[in-house]
């Protein structure tokens, strides 16, 4: 029967895509993130400060997470070490500058305002405006441009041509 | 004003040398902060003699090299021959600092390959890692007469950068003291 073998045939789509599915859900990041269970301080405020600090320092080990998201053995370490130094009673830019001590600016992911980073700062909207400046004085000096008028043989010509008067002999023919 | 035309092809290039520069770099490769300062102080057991300690200290007065190393490394491994080189050519000592690894794991792995190392201290937990800004091993650090770390090399040690940049800083470092 063609609408039973098309029915069949339906279903083994729809199973195929179900198991697509599922396969993706697995190999999702969230699938890999389910690793060690990291230990948690006591205290949810503490956690919420270890966790808002993670967010600002760089993994070095995968550089482009922060120690927060990534699950790197290093950046485990230096979660705990957060941790343990907030609970210590040290502040959030005191624990900043133990990491920067031993692994340089490049730790804080949101770098520091300084000599070498004011045109990481302030490129893009330097070149933003450079351009919008540029667009103006070359819009303003086109409008300034004096525009040329035709001559009255030009002028006749082009009436010629409007009119439909094919003797004109410019008048390219194609 | 005729070359006017020129101008965005030159600019062009220019972005096309910055992009050449910046793909020759290695991301990898961040510098320390370290260097120029005081190596970090440590105390920590010896590989070979759980009860006895080892320290910054103990090679006060010596030129040295600390290199960060585990066995479970893989680059480490590939650095290994350079070091045994490097053991054997007699130039400087070199102090392991074995680096979040298992004690049975790190000595199989000396009596295996070899042993480069003047002394082998353990830093289980990676603090003592921490504190020199250990990201990835193979790190070898260059440490002076007074305690300075002069030079780190971050991963696996080749003969190249042995001979061209190694060598000649240590010799300039024993002249110097």
């Amino acid at each position: 029967m063609p609408v039973d073998r098309f029915l069949t045939r339906r279903l083994r789509g729809v199973a195929q895509a179900a198991l697509f599915a599922v396969m993706l859900a697995f190999v999702s990041p969230a699938a890999f993130a389910a690793g060690e269970a990291t230990p948690v301080a006591p205290d949810l405020e503490l956690e919420s400060r270890v966790q808002s600090l993670s967010h600002t320092l760089r993994c070095l080990v995968c550089q482009n997470q922060t120690i927060a998201d990534s699950n790197a053995p290093l950046a485990i370490d230096l979660r705990n070490q957060v941790r343990e130094q907030l609970a210590a009673g040290r502040t959030e830019s005191e624990v900043r500058e133990y990491m920067v001590a031993r692994y340089g600016e490049f730790v804080l992911y949101r770098p520091r305002l300084s000599a070498t980073t004011v045109f990481l700062w302030f490129g893009p909207a330097l070149l933003l405006v450079g351009g919008l400046a540029w667009l103006f004085l070359r819009l303003r000096r086109r409008q300034d441009e004096p525009v040329e008028h035709l001559s009255a043989a030009e002028h006749s010509q082009a009436l010629a041509l409007l009119k439909g008067d094919q003797s004109s002999p410019e008048e390219p023919r194609s | 004003m005729k070359a006017k035309f020129l101008v965005p092809l030159f600019l062009f290039f220019v972005l096309i040398g910055f992009l050449a520069y910046g793909l020759g770099l290695n991301p990898r490769e961040v510098p320390s902060p370290l260097v120029g300062k005081p190596a970090p102080q440590f105390q920590l057991a010896k590989l070979d003699a759980p009860d006895t300690y080892f320290g910054l200290e103990d090679m006060r007065g010596k030129v040295w090299l600390l290199n960060v190393w585990a066995s479970w490394c893989v680059s480490c491994r590939q650095e290994h021959p350079v070091l045994v080189e490097l053991q054997r050519s007699g130039l400087v000592p070199v102090v392991g600092l074995n680096y979040k690894d298992t004690l049975d794991a790190a000595k199989g792995w000396l009596r295996d390959y070899g042993n480069p190392y003047v002394v082998n201290v353990v830093d289980m937990d990676g603090r003592v890692g921490i504190d020199y800004g250990v990201y990835g091993t193979p790190e070898t650090f260059l440490i002076d007469q007074d305690g300075i770390i002069r030079y780190k090399h971050i991963g696996p040690l080749n003969r190249d950068a042995v001979r061209n940049v190694l060598l000649p800083k240590i010799a300039e470092l024993t002249r110097a003291g």
